[in-house]
């Protein structure tokens, strides 16, 4: 198929797209056409004389482009790229669904698709949905499909709407379609900070970041567009001066002169989504997808694969300016969305911008002054318009501008109103009825043959941003407008307004409040402005801002006839009618009623001539109805460029130990606990699981291993009050803690339930070394700090974390002392100078620093060498070669957890679970007897804490020896018990033990340490099994293995 | 009028002039029986079923702005029952079979959609929790199913499985009656049933003071519309309820967090579920109308602004193109805000209080939905009886004094 290369539609006038532009193929829906570089695909389309884009939400619909810019409704594309089938597309992740072609920038080889319809978009099989229009109003959903059961009561009700009607429904609804592959494309994220940001780029922008940079602040220019100048690129020559200059000349000067300022950057394609309060404010900067990219290149062959598709800014500004302008509104009569029915403004755009006439033969329907001027620009553009039918009396219209239309063979038609679109796929005519004195249609309809209707509601300020950062509005009853407000005293609000989002509107207006908000701007950040600036000569139109709000007058009934409010949600007037005749009031009610404003646009075009027929409909003055709450983000915001480089490995930090290395060296399998890899077990060659784990339990029982214990969280406190701090944190007693000692100590919640355990050594009268669980090691830390901080000022100690600073090195079984002897420097291995619960300092390995503790977890003789981070893998070689020669082992989490289980040595987080006192876990000893307080001292002694029925670790042991318990299982008084039997508690660990060759398991047990030897059940799956009660200490109950 | 496909059809051919008010808006009479404050969801629910089930003659439901305007509208409307400690799993199975006939009950299509739950599991220690809640709920007779990865992979192929990922799945529980509902249905249904059976539901009506007589016992509320007596007033005021229990004087444990949520464009069905990680922080659904519907997490720090930081929606996000790369290129459409009001054990607070006549209903977190229809209806008998329902009865306030908390948060301690 050849390209259409006829673009019938494109003027010979000059477009601000500039004379040399190069000719551009692409496709849309897969026929070929050409547009320019520069247009837009909405402009390359209409230049095409394409208008039907897409299909309704609801009613399937068809519509055209209405807007040019980011408030368009109607079309919505999927965006393929470059030279692919929308196939292939899909799987090659880089398909988008839901893009304006307003807001897509044309390059060759584009390839779009419009959405929502089957088979085609000018056959759409659902536009059967418009048929039952009737039915589907507002409210639709809610009042049926509940009773549709096939007379099975209830139950088929129930059945009927989830596995009949809702997927009907869901398959209906929705626009584009999601991709099925992931996205190639990356993602950025940058960070800035500035004096002043200024968000929107035309006449008021501009002045504003100009003067605000000349006077030597930092300043951000962002504008979504890819061009700045605003309005002032879609005028015509005649309509406006500036310093004796053409709009667009004076555009080019200011743009110039803002580019030789350094202390200015200047982001187009950037769109100010989000703004925070204090001056924070997220913006989206597009990067990728006006440069096509191929689909058949693997990721990264290209230059341009290299680049972010977008990229999020987070900005701190000491000030912002909002100069985001206003939105034109639509008129609401009926079958205003034919394709064909547009914004005035966009027509004037896309004939200024793009040098594309949107028809052959235009009716302007108006309510406001500033549509004279589009028509005017139409005209003077060699465009064909008819007719002018305004809303207003003649005395209403502007006599200037008026005059000219008519002089160019405009017929002007006041007081009257469009009362009814023909045409399906395009508009092919109009009705319209005079009005009388009271505003309601008289006499005959008559009809205007035309290919666009362009419409103009008046204009509607962007208090979007204002909104979000918490700005108050205030209702302009003049101007019938919302307006920013004066902010609230008490908030940090360093935001000002200017041009027509502050409802200030024409050049001269904005240009004067951008340099008044650049002053305002300049004093917030502390900046003299010594210059000063004087806002230049402004030659414009004298025009009224003023439009109309709600339906117009269309004589028909407004439940007949399909008047649209919200194009893509399919809200009619209709709708809002049934709405507030069905008793919602809130504005609130009556948007989530209709949904009305929550399509993609969220209402952009539609909020303002919602609420007005609603206010009318509750008889009830407009700012009494009120606005809905503006939310995050302004425009549809890519989910990637809020994850940025948070994927594969960096989604989360990976923490490694010091002896990572040597690990991956000795075949380790790793896991992750919390951000950690740590080692699970150490298969060798033929080894499962299993086998690794039962040698690596057998090996440090009968002969030595070796554990990386870097990972526990290790804090230094220092200071005379060290101990009382202990004393009054952990439940334990510190203060006679010998200086060489270490204690095993228990950490409550203010609950008084075990949150965290650890080893804690006295290094010195006012020095303790403390340990804390791996994953609670940042917890534990800012809970000291925040007791030390807020509870406890009064004590003189200070808290380090030292976490990173230590590699450890657990040395477990009978062999460990050997495995020390001759490394280490300084240090009497003796028992009795070193015994069980000992510490002490010295060197190893040739004068490495050491803190050594005796220590177990394992119930065998047990050391943990602590030394600098940077010489772990040192000393684990070291060690490693001496364990090798002794026909030892390195072991890793699975072993640790099992020789723990065997000794019934418990591990917080497994064995408790936030509901367990140390009572319950048998340690009610480690309290200190005498101790005034300690962190959750107080809620041991309620009721609920002291019942004799609570839930205590005890030991469980399988009668069936070779029978597995399951972690989690629950435990039951009865064999099979049926559904409903309340669990007497749960298994918490359970292993098979090599030493004992045997299962065994440890569980929470209501009184379960006054039914030793009693026989509980655990149903497993379809099986139950049977267990007694014994001690959780399963090995070595005496503990004489520790103390060799 | 009753909704139904005739009234529908015959709505449909005379312009729909005939629809009534779903509720009137009546002005606050001098006095009621019974005052509820707060019109969400668990708000208008109590007053349905004391109106329904109780028979309680004059009720009135007072709310400081629209209806269904708090948590109820600004959910991510997942409903589920497997939770871990027996009184959990009791009121949310107790709401669980009630949501299944709900929309018959009220004649209000709530859209109760039983797409399956599944919660996943990426650390070892992930899956002993979540395997303890599959036993623990299978032995209460409630569903609840683990699933292996590649069992994952074909009940929803959506998610990425590549044992590449930071953080692989290793499993998942899956609850198949678990599912969504439509939020603004369920306080409409609600509010026009109740209004039907002669509740008062008077919005833009704050409380401002709740008045009591000598004895102590709560005699009425002042309102910016004016006092009104009452001999029973039930506080059901989520985020905000510490503020109004604190005008009789009760000062309530609990802490009020800024909770995220937002949905995406929408698009064709793409995602068939509900898949929750709790390890990663991602919560994520497709609406009936075609949105992703995300959940993100609390604020750290205690805050009544409906609007939460940027970077607590960001790592939600991180965590979604993560687990789901295929909507990477998705597009966020909203983010909003809601005050969840969370207790130290993670579970409500439902029943009496010291003071005579007040009743509390409150405490619901971060997962207050899919409670809604078994919290009001125990709260409710609780109001008429005076004293907690036995569901309610485990979920009473002075828990927090004896110790016998009921501890969700607990299970999902810390791993080593």
């Amino acid at each position: 198929m050849a390209y259409s290369t006829k673009q019938a539609y494109r003027t010979n006038s000059e477009s601000r797209l500039g004379k040399e532009t190069r000719t551009v193929k692409f496709k849309f829906d897969g026929r070929r056409y050409t547009g320019l570089e520069g247009d837009s695909l909405a402009s390359a389309l209409l230049a095409n004389g394409v208008h039907l884009v897409g299909r309704s939400f609801k009613y399937h619909r068809p519509r055209g482009i209405m807007a040019a810019g980011v408030e368009e409704p109607n079309a919505l594309i999927t965006l393929v790229g470059r030279h692919s089938t929308a196939k292939s597309a899909i799987r090659s992740g880089r398909i988008t669904p839901n893009l304006r072609a307003t807001q897509i920038e044309l390059y060759d080889g584009l390839e779009a698709y419009s959405q929502n319809r089957f088979p085609s978009l000018r056959h759409d099989l659902q536009a059967a949905n418009g048929w039952f229009g009737r039915f589907l109003v507002a409210g639709f959903y809610y009042k049926t499909f509940k009773g549709f059961g096939f007379g099975l009561g209830r139950v088929g009700a129930s059945f009927a709407w989830s596995r009949i009607y809702e997927p009907l429904i869901r398959r209906s609804a929705g626009l584009g379609k999601a991709p099925r592959a992931s996205d190639p494309d990356h993602y950025a994220q940058f960070y800035r900070h500035c004096d002043v940001l200024v968000v929107g780029g035309g006449a008021a922008g501009l002045s504003a970041a100009l003067r605000a940079g000349k006077a030597g602040a930092s300043v951000i220019l962002c504008d979504e567009t890819p061009h700045l100048g605003g309005s002032l690129l879609d005028v015509e020559n005649d309509s406006v001066h500036i310093d004796n200059k053409y709009a667009g000349q004076w555009v080019k000067s200011m743009v110039k002169e803002i580019a030789a300022i350094k202390s200015i950057t200047v982001m187009t394609r950037t769109q100010c989504f989000g703004l925070f309060a204090d001056g924070f404010a997220a913006l989206s900067q597009q990067t990728g997808d006006h440069v096509p990219r191929n689909h058949g290149q693997s990721e990264g062959a290209a230059a341009s694969a290299d680049l972010p598709r977008e990229v999020l800014w987070q900005v701190r500004a000491k000030a912002t300016i909002l100069a985001t302008g206003a939105l034109e509104r639509p008129l609401v009569f009926p079958n205003n969305d034919r394709p064909g029915v547009m914004l005035a403004s966009a027509a004037e755009a896309y004939l200024s911008r793009y040098g594309v006439a949107v028809g052959r033969q235009v009716v302007v329907f108006t309510a406001s002054d500033s549509a004279y001027g589009s028509a005017l620009t139409l005209v003077g553009g060699g465009v064909k318009v008819t007719h002018l039918i305004d809303l207003r009396e003649a005395a209403a219209q502007p006599r200037a501008l008026v005059d000219k239309l008519r002089e160019a063979g405009v017929q002007i038609i006041p007081k009257a109103s469009i009362t009814m679109v023909h045409g399906k796929l395009r508009v092919k005519s109009i009705q319209y009825r005079r009005l009388d004195s009271l505003g309601q249609p008289q006499g005959a309809e008559l009809e205007i043959p035309c290919d666009t209707v362009l419409m103009s509601g008046g204009w509607t300020p962007s208090l979007h941003l204002h909104s979000q950062a918490r700005g108050t509005v205030r209702w302009e009853e003049a101007s019938q407008n919302f307006l920013p407000a004066a902010p609230k005293p008490h908030l940090n609000f360093k935001l000002v307004s200017a041009g027509a989002c502050s409802g200030r509107f024409g050049i001269a207006n904005a240009l004067d409040s951008g340099l008044a908000a650049a002053a305002t701007a300049l004093k917030m950040v502390g900046i003299t402005d010594k210059g000063g600036a004087t806002r230049p000569k402004v030659v414009e139109r004298p025009i009224s801002w003023q439009g109309h709000l709600g339906a117009v007058p269309h004589g028909h009934d407004p439940r007949r006839v399909k008047a649209f409010v919200d194009f893509q949600n399919d809200v009619t007037e209709r709708d809002l009618l049934i709405a507030t005749q069905e008793g919602m009031k809130s504005i609130e009610h009556v948007k989530r009623y209709t949904t009305t404003g929550m399509a993609t646009d969220q209402g952009k075009t539609s909020n303002l001539n919602g609420m007005a027929i609603a206010a009318e409909a509750l008889n009830r003055p407009i700012p009494a109805v009120g606005l809905t709450t503006f939310r995050m983000p302004y425009t549809p915001t890519s989910f990637g460029i809020f994850a940025g480089y948070a994927r594969g490995n960096l989604f989360d930090p990976i923490r490694i130990t010091p002896m990572h290395r040597i690990a991956v060296e000795q075949g380790a399998v790793f896991e992750d606990v919390g951000q950690w890899k740590r080692a699970f077990y150490f298969p060798r060659a033929g080894e499962s699981m299993h086998d690794a784990v039962y040698r690596e339990c057998l090996t440090v029982r009968q002969n030595v291993g070796l554990f990386d214990a870097s990972t526990l969280g290790k804090i230094e406190i220092l200071g005379p009050d060290s101990a009382e701090f202990l004393e009054r944190f952990y439940i334990n007693p510190w203060k006679k803690l010998a200086t060489g000692r270490c204690r095993y100590g228990i950490l409550l919640n203010e609950a008084g339930f075990i949150i965290d355990d650890g080893v804690v050594a006295r290094i010195a009268e006012d020095r303790f070394h403390v340990t804390t669980t791996t994953g609670g090691a940042a917890r534990v830390f800012a809970m000291m700090e925040d007791y030390l901080q807020t509870e406890w000022p009064e004590l003189n100690c200070w808290l380090t974390s030292t976490s990173e600073q230590f590699a450890v090195i657990a040395v477990q079984g009978p062999n460990a002392r050997n495995v020390l002897t001759g490394l280490v420097e300084g240090v009497d291995l003796n028992p009795t100078v070193l015994p069980h619960m000992g510490f002490v300092q010295g060197h190893i390995c040739g004068g490495i620093p050491m803190r050594l503790f005796r220590v177990s977890f394992s119930g065998e003789l047990g050391f943990e060498v602590n030394i600098p981070s940077a010489q772990g893998p040192l000393v684990m070689a070291a060690l490693l070669a001496k364990v090798q020669a002794l026909k030892g082992t390195v072991y890793g989490t699975e072993a640790m957890h099992i020789l723990r289980a065997e000794k019934g040595y418990i591990i917080v987080g497994q064995d408790t679970d936030g509901t367990v006192t140390p009572d319950d876990a048998g340690m009610a000893g480690a309290i200190g007897k005498n101790k005034l307080d300690f962190v959750g001292k107080r809620s041991l002694s309620r009721p609920d804490m002291i019942a004799p029925n609570r839930k205590q670790l005890v030991g469980l042991l399988p009668k069936e020896p070779s029978l597995a318990l399951e972690d989690g299982a629950q435990v039951v008084a009865m064999n099979n018990p049926p559904a409903g039997t309340p669990a007497l508690g749960h298994v918490t660990s359970a292993y098979y033990s090599p030493i004992l060759g045997r299962n065994i398991a440890m569980g929470l047990v209501m009184g379960g340490r006054a039914k030793m030897g009693e026989t509980v059940y655990i149903p497993i799956g379809d099986k139950t099994v049977a267990a007694e009660i014994v001690n959780p200490v399963f090995y070595d109950p005496t503990g004489d293995r520790v103390n060799v | 009028m009753k909704f139904s496909f005739s009234s529908l059809v015959k709505q449909g051919l005379s312009d729909h002039r005939g629809w009534g008010e779903q509720w009137r808006d009546p002005a606050p009479q001098p006095s009621y029986d019974v005052i509820i404050i707060g019109a969400g969801g668990h708000g208008l629910g109590t007053a349905y079923y004391l109106a329904k089930k109780y028979k309680v003659g004059r009720i009135a439901v007072l709310e400081k702005g629209w209806l269904g305007g708090g948590n109820t509208g600004r959910n991510t409307t997942i409903i589920r029952s497997n939770y871990l400690w027996e009184a959990s799993e009791g009121i949310y199975n107790h709401a669980l079979n009630l949501w299944k006939d709900l929309s018959s009950e009220l004649n209000y299509n709530v859209m109760y959609s039983p797409r399956g739950v599944l919660s996943l599991s990426h650390t070892i220690h992930d899956v002993q929790v979540s395997k303890r809640h599959v036993h623990a709920n299978r032995l209460a007779g409630i569903d609840n199913e683990w699933l292996e990865p590649n069992q994952i992979a074909e009940f929803c192929p959506q998610i990425n499985l590549s044992p590449k990922l930071r953080y692989p799945v290793l499993g998942g529980a899956l609850q198949r009656r678990g599912g969504t509902a439509r939020h603004d249905a369920v306080a409409w249904g609600y509010a026009r049933a109740a209004d039907a059976l002669g509740v008062d539901i008077i919005q833009n009506c704050e409380v401002t003071g709740i008045t009591r007589d000598n004895n102590g016992q709560v005699s009425g509320v002042e309102t910016t519309r004016g006092a009104i007596k009452a001999g029973k007033i039930g506080v059901v005021a989520a985020g905000h309820t510490s503020v109004v229990m604190a005008m009789a004087g009760v000062r309530m444990p609990l802490e009020s967090y800024p909770l995220q949520a937002l949905v995406s464009e929408p698009i064709k069905p793409a995602f068939p579920c509900v898949v929750m990680s709790s390890t990663i922080h991602a919560y994520m659904s497709q609406s009936d109308k075609g949105e992703l519907v995300i959940g993100a997490g609390t604020d750290q720090y205690v805050s009544y602004s409906q609007t939460g930081g940027l970077y607590i929606d960001s790592h939600t996000l991180e965590a979604i193109c993560e687990l789901f790369p295929i909507f990477r290129r998705m597009r966020m459409l909203r983010n909003w805000g809601g005050i969840v009001d969370v207790t130290a054990d993670r579970s409500p607070i439902i029943g009496t209080t010291p003071v005579p006549g007040l009743f509390v209903n409150c405490g619901w977190g971060t997962g207050g939905f899919k409670a809604t229809p078994g919290s009001a209806d125990v709260f409710a008998a609780t109001i008429a009886n005076g004293e907690p329902h036995p569901i309610a009865a485990p979920f009473r306030l002075d828990r927090f004094r004896t110790g016998n908390l009921i501890d969700e948060g607990a299970a999902a301690a810390v791993a080593h």
